[in-house]
């Protein structure tokens, strides 16, 4: 399953300057494998040493955050859009 | 006078690709710091650490060795928060350039309220709605337009639950830039217009507050907002800085003491890191004397996942969908909540939460007792510091501080169903007596 995945400013250069990139995978951790067979390095900045999500990095797979879904199992339907994001916080 | 490296990274930092000596456009800061790696980076328009995605903030080289000299200069400053410019990443002449000068809020020593809540300590209200937008941004914007002014930036942004998009919008009028600002479609009525007026562009987004953030990320990395100071995004870590002034001025209007504990209301949670970070400060520049204080942060129970995490002993955070009238707390994913569980465990204090109906009760409370009309985050606030003692987690005997962050007038509409008139009578006497009033 193909999938576009919009990639933060700050991983551009792994990425050769694109801002959206496809990738493969029936799942978010497919999708990240796919990532990084194409772009060497970007899976170690949105995965921390033991495989998780780091926790500054909010992933979406189209509107959700998969955090409220199945995190790295979330399904990644054909077409789907993952963007990858930095927590920012506005608010106190 | 000698400098000293002041960090609040709770990492060692590593070896630094940044320049290490201060440059004039940002007073003692030397460079932004990876909260989470300790990377360091050059002062730019940036927000997250290459290496792992971790929040960044000013590195100072902090004036040190001569605090009489430096309690002095602050003491002479004019009546805002460029009274502490020394401390801050802005020039040394940014009391001369347009602003709308915010901050040296007053600090309400509230006896009334203490007797209701059985305080026999020292309790003050922080009431950070004098600012000139009635809401403690106008601390941060101000921080955050010195920042964008350096970089080039003509338009200001943000992402907002209301009261910063207003801040934004009328320091770009002050300062002379275009404004462009994103808000939740559904926010108060009050704080729509306040956003509004200022003359700026005003978006509402069909989503929270979370999905607005979103948004404005993915804005930055688009052509379409290029050029553009988003004053909580990529200028977050000079923005952030502005609360700080809260740390200073508590302290300041307090003889130059520390308070023992302090109340604060938690979104993001960067406020709270930042007023913990500027206590560090001035114990280190011996401007008050070295001792521990406790923070407490106050949340709504309809998006407490900071008190969450905090009760159930965790140290991440899980995010909620939010659902309460608190809506300038409404951040359901909030950036800095890992470290304000550290910072409440390791000063001692607590993360609570209270109920919309407490909110408005506390509300009511305070407007009652000292004659201040909070917003819902005072509401916040005030409704979690009685609790707190309630629950002998807050000490009644000591100094306490709690903030209000915004002005109740903002917020109408949490009070609106249960306030009003006493009675509506004929405009006769008899009438009048008939009310049952006197």
């Amino acid at each position: 399953m193909s999938v576009n995945v919009r990639i933060p400013t700050i991983l551009r250069t792994y990425t050769g300057g694109q801002a959206e990139v496809s990738a493969e995978g029936a799942t978010l951790a497919e999708v990240l494998a796919d990532l990084e067979k194409n772009h060497q390095g970007i899976s170690a900045r949105v995965l921390d040493d033991t495989g998780k999500l780091r926790r500054f990095v909010n992933v979406y797979v189209n509107d959700d955050d998969v955090r409220f879904a199945d995190g790295l199992a979330t399904a990644t339907p054909d077409g789907a859009g993952v963007s990858i994001i930095p927590a920012v916080a506005g608010g106190c | 006078m000698a400098v000293q490296s002041v960090e609040s990274s709770t990492t060692s930092p590593a070896a630094s690709p940044a320049s290490t000596s201060p440059t004039p456009s940002f007073g003692p800061a030397v460079a932004l710091s990876c909260r989470e790696c300790g990377e360091r980076f050059d002062l730019g328009p940036i927000f997250a650490c290459t290496a792992c995605f971790g929040p960044l903030e000013i590195a100072y080289e902090l004036p040190t060795g001569d605090p009489e000299g430096l309690r002095r200069r602050i003491e002479a400053g004019p009546n805002n928060i460029w009274r502490y410019a020394p401390l801050l990443p802005v020039p040394a002449d940014v009391a001369d350039t347009p602003s709308l000068n915010p901050g040296f809020t007053k600090l309400v020593k509230a006896d009334n309220l203490a007797r209701e809540l059985g305080v026999t300590g020292e309790l003050h209200i922080k009431d950070d709605s004098g600012n000139p937008t009635h809401s403690f941004k106008d601390r941060v914007v101000a921080i955050a337009v010195q920042a964008a002014r350096t970089f080039g930036f003509t338009t200001l942004s943000c992402s907002s639950t209301g009261n910063l998009a207003g801040a934004v919008g009328a320091a770009a009028a002050r300062a002379g830039f275009r404004s462009c600002v994103f808000i939740p479609h559904d926010l108060e009525a009050g704080k729509v217009v306040m956003a509004a007026v200022y003359g700026g562009d005003l978006v509402g987004i069909e989503g929270t507050y979370d999905d607005v953030n979103r948004f404005c990320s993915e804005l930055i990395g688009d052509p379409a907002g290029e050029g553009w100071g988003f004053v909580n995004v990529n200028l977050r870590p000079y923005y952030g800085e502005g609360s700080k002034t809260l740390a200073y001025e508590i302290c300041e209007q307090l003889g130059w003491r520390l308070p023992d504990q302090i109340v604060i209301p938690i979104a993001s949670g960067s406020q709270l890191t930042k007023i913990d970070k500027g206590l560090k400060e001035l114990i280190q520049l011996g401007l008050v004397e070295d001792r521990p204080y406790k923070i407490f942060g106050a949340q709504a129970e309809g998006c407490s996942p900071v008190s969450a995490a905090f009760k159930a002993g965790h140290d991440v955070v899980r995010p909620q969908k939010p659902n309460t009238i608190a809506k300038s707390l409404a951040i359901g994913n909030p950036a800095d909540g890992p470290y304000v569980l550290d910072i409440a465990r390791r000063t001692g204090g607590a993360v609570e939460d209270v109920t919309d109906e407490q909110v408005v009760d506390a509300i009511k409370l305070l407007a009652r007792t000292e004659g201040i009309f909070a917003e819902t985050a005072g509401g916040v606030t005030v409704g979690v510091t009685k609790k707190l003692i309630e629950d002998g987690l807050l000490d009644p005997a000591l100094t306490t501080v709690v903030l209000n962050t915004g002005d109740g007038l903002k917020t109408l509409d949490a009070v609106a169903p249960t306030t009003g008139p006493s009675a509506t009578i004929r405009p006769t006497l008899d009438s009048f007596r008939e009310a049952g009033l006197v």
